[in-house]
């Protein structure tokens, strides 16, 4: 292609990504946006104003260079657009696919001012599969420095931090409580949102090129403290992750068909519960579903929980062919409204295409069983909004006698999480705030015991996958800094092997 | 994968493994449980570890095959292995010198008992065990009990063997005799089915002797992620694995507890249903399930 004018760059329309119809993708956990073709990422490249002083750059966690990966692939240098992208980002098909881009790099986008910004995000993820399906640039690591690191969790902040250490020469090894590493992209985030083969793929780049050694089923605190990790390696960096569910202090959150969403999600995904009894861990979903919260866990939680109903009528129609039953319904419970919901407004959307109810100004009150134990509806208060907060947003009050009852055999609470506290035993003197996050610093992820980094959801409460990845890194380069340092040598023949 | 190196059958539905997981039982103590896998499309289950030897790098788990998980573990041989072992978890067991104590074990659950029995002894307390099964085929380990116990009471239901009681009955009587002579028992602990538990507790109760149970519910990751092992206590929720196994048995709401471990009641029928059916031959409504369900594991 000829080279284009800005003015003929601008008058280009921002390509949109295939996706699955929402009426085939409620059967099936198959990805539901099917990625850009060739076609339609060289277009939507062409758009890119390759700016002096790119915003977008100041919007990334992890400072990818946009313009520069983004030049690379309009001009068909496919490797030159991974080498650009794994500068800063050892995983860009796993973030093409679940940063929130458009509250990051693509909201400082100059074109965003002017209407649509450049949807880096999508070019992301195209440059991160054509290197997995090429495996393309594998990683190289420097030589050995003899040192040797921990890296606790393998979850983005876990496996950011240990790939950026392994590629700067130092023996990483990294401990997962888990059977399966990936942590909250494994367990949490669904098949149709982040494939498991993405994310084995990438995974297979840090153990095979990198030499990361993987030690599954190890729950720090418990099979090893962290105070023992630190006899025997030079520097432990925690990326455990926020994993404690929340319940609400209600009545009945202890009938049977109330859960947490990480209880829900793990059988879903880490334990492939839509195909049991193939695999061995049920998962029940019922016909009435309330999904408590709005951010992207419930999304996450109300997508997967109508996909199980589809397929769980679809087999009820296969096996008795005269009852045919209806599929159920799923309701998204929040007490704010529509323009406070927290979730991206993608999965926002991809919910409401598929049929997902929302119920806004809503609050649970109780939930009330029958005579068995098992949830047959929950109480309700209407809300209406108040004076904005301390954080700004206005605050939800109930409406006096607005209550009433929701038909519903199943409850899953989405309302976030906090850091699990396993991993703080034998952890003597690590500083934490009384939310039982990790105090850290942001900069460089150092804690106040030495020899100790922390970064992600463990320092900063449920976030994003990007921002802990971009945690990860931070302290990647502050532990090098750290082990480059003559000083740190002190003490180190007694951690050698 | 993690090595089975010793086998044996405790009685039909009672295996014992001996497994290679030196990284569990460097740390493992009394009281506390690992999370098994079968093979890939296995489900996490809890398993107390009966018993472990650090320098050989193993434990010893016993199960009872109850469902299709548990029946697919025991056809497992010296030699094959488990997909995964996570552990330890959970709090291990307390063992102080109280004085005069009762272990009372039911079913499977002598195996987690016997080295919690061990402990107190060896801590100098006088042990009094009752141990009971439905019947003689489901009892096991009996002198290896009354190696470890001053007193030994063994009974089941059906009276094939041992005294014709539920373990209750036993105990009622130690506690009342022991109570009227002014040598009261300073604690108790029960491991078996939850019933089992329930009634236990209940027995103590005026007694007001402190009893301690091990709790077994619904858990998926075992590490206190998932919140579906939480039982209602008359203190709030707790969760199994990270605030136990073992609680006061006289703060469970064991109504509650009992409702919430007949949850998945139906899908491990239909689980052990499709296993057996799946030893003869593939079903097509799998195959068409699994048509319609995996085209995203592509």
């Amino acid at each position: 292609m000829a080279e284009l004018t800005n003015r003929e760059r601008m008058q280009i329309q921002r390509q949109e990504m295939p996706t699955q119809e929402p009426e085939a993708r409620v059967g099936n956990f198959d990805e539901v946006a099917l990625g850009l073709t060739w076609e339609l990422a060289r277009l939507e490249a062409e758009r890119c104003l390759q700016c002096a002083k790119p915003h977008c750059v100041d919007g990334c966690p992890v400072g990818v260079t946009i313009p520069q990966f983004i030049k690379a692939l309009r001009e068909g240098d496919f490797e030159g657009a991974v080498r650009a992208m794994q500068q800063k980002n050892n995983l860009p098909a796993i973030c093409g696919r679940v940063c929130p881009q458009e509250s990051q790099c693509e909201a400082y986008c100059i074109l965003a001012k002017r209407g649509q910004s450049v949807a880096i995000g999508r070019l992301e993820r195209f440059v991160g599969d054509y290197s997995i399906r090429e495996n393309s640039n594998p990683p190289v690591p420097a030589p050995p420095t003899g040192r040797k690191v921990a890296v606790v969790g393998s979850g983005p902040a876990g496996l950011t931090c240990g790939m950026d250490l392994a590629k700067l020469g130092h023996k990483v090894t990294i401990f997962e409580s888990l059977h399966l590493p990936g942590g909250v992209l494994i367990y949490g985030i669904p098949e149709f949102r982040l494939p498991k083969s993405i994310i084995q793929a990438e995974l297979k780049k840090a153990v095979d090129y990198l030499g990361i050694e993987l030690r599954t089923d190890h729950v720090i605190g418990n099979t090893y403290t962290l105070d023992e990790l630190l006899e025997e390696y030079d520097a432990v960096f925690m990326g455990t992750g926020a994993g404690l569910p929340s319940f609400m202090r209600i009545p009945g959150i202890n009938l049977n068909g109330v859960m947490s969403a990480n209880e829900f999600l793990t059988r879903v995904n880490l334990m492939k519960g839509y195909r049991f009894p193939e695999y061995d861990t049920p998962v029940k979903v019922g016909r009435a579903v309330a999904v408590i919260g709005a951010g992207n866990v419930a999304m996450d939680a109300a997508r997967s929980a109508l996909r199980l109903q589809t397929l769980h009528a679809e087999r009820q129609r296969l096996t008795a062919a005269d009852e045919p039953i209806a599929a159920g319904e799923v309701h998204v419970v929040y007490r704010r409204s529509r323009a406070e919901v927290p979730a991206r407004e993608e999965e926002f959307h991809h919910a409401e295409e598929e049929g997902v109810i929302f119920d806004f100004l809503t609050n649970p009150i109780a939930i009330l069983g029958d005579e068995r134990g098992n949830v047959r509806a929950m109480r309700c208060i209407r809300m209406e909004l108040g004076e904005p907060d301390a954080s700004g947003r206005r605050s939800p009050m109930p409406i006096e006698g607005s209550e009433f009852d929701m038909p519903v055999d199943t409850v899953i609470f989405a309302l976030g999480t906090s850091p699990n506290p396993i991993v703080f035993t034998g952890a003597q003197g690590l500083e934490r705030t009384k939310h039982g996050t990790v105090v850290a610093d942001h900069e460089t992820g150092r804690t106040n015991k030495p020899g100790v980094w922390a970064g992600g959801d463990v320092v900063t409460g449920a976030a994003t996958v990007i921002s802990a990845m971009g945690a990860g890194k931070r302290a990647a380069a502050d532990i090098h800094r750290f082990l480059s340092d003559p000083a740190s040598e002190e003490g180190r023949s007694k951690k050698e092997d | 994968m993690y090595k089975i190196l010793e086998k044996q059958v405790l009685s039909d539905v009672t295996k014992l493994m001996v497994v290679e997981a030196p990284h569990v039982a460097r740390k493992a103590r009394a009281g506390q449980f690992v999370i098994v896998i079968a093979d890939e499309q296995g489900e996490r289950i809890p398993l107390t570890i009966a018993d472990h030897d650090r320098a050989a790098g193993t434990i010893t788990l016993i199960f009872q095959e109850v469902g299709k998980s548990t029946q697919q573990m025991g056809e497992l041989d010296v030699g094959d292995g488990f997909y995964s072992v996570a552990g330890p978890l959970g709090h291990p067991t307390e063992v102080e010198l109280y004085g005069t104590v009762i272990c009372v074990a039911g079913g499977v659950g002598i195996a987690p008992m016997y080295p919690i029995t061990r402990e107190l002894k060896a801590a100098g307390n006088h042990v009094i065990t009752i141990m009971g099964a439905r019947n003689k085929s489901l009892l096991f380990w009996e002198e290896k009990m009354r190696a470890v116990s001053d007193e030994l009471i063994v009974c089941t239901d059906d009276g094939s063997y041992g005294r014709k009681a539920l373990v209750t009955e036993p105990l009622k009587e130690i506690l009342a005799a022991r109570a009227a002579g002014g040598d009261e028992v300073k604690k108790v602990w029960a491991i078996g089915p939850t019933i089992m538990m329930k009634f236990v507790s209940a027995a103590t109760a005026p007694f007001e002797t402190p009893t301690v149970v091990s709790l077994n519910t619904i858990m998926v990751d075992g590490t206190g992620m998932c919140g579906g092992c939480r039982v209602a206590m008359t203190d709030g929720a707790k969760f199994v694995c990270v605030d136990g196994p073992e609680f006061d048995g006289h703060k469970v709401d064991w109504d509650n507890l009992l409702s919430r471990i007949q949850f998945y009641k139906a899908e491990e029928q239909q689980a052990i249903e499709h296993w057996q059916h799946a030893e003869d031959h593939e079903c097509n409504l799998d195959v068409a399930a699994r048509e319609l369900a995996a085209s995203g594991e592509s």
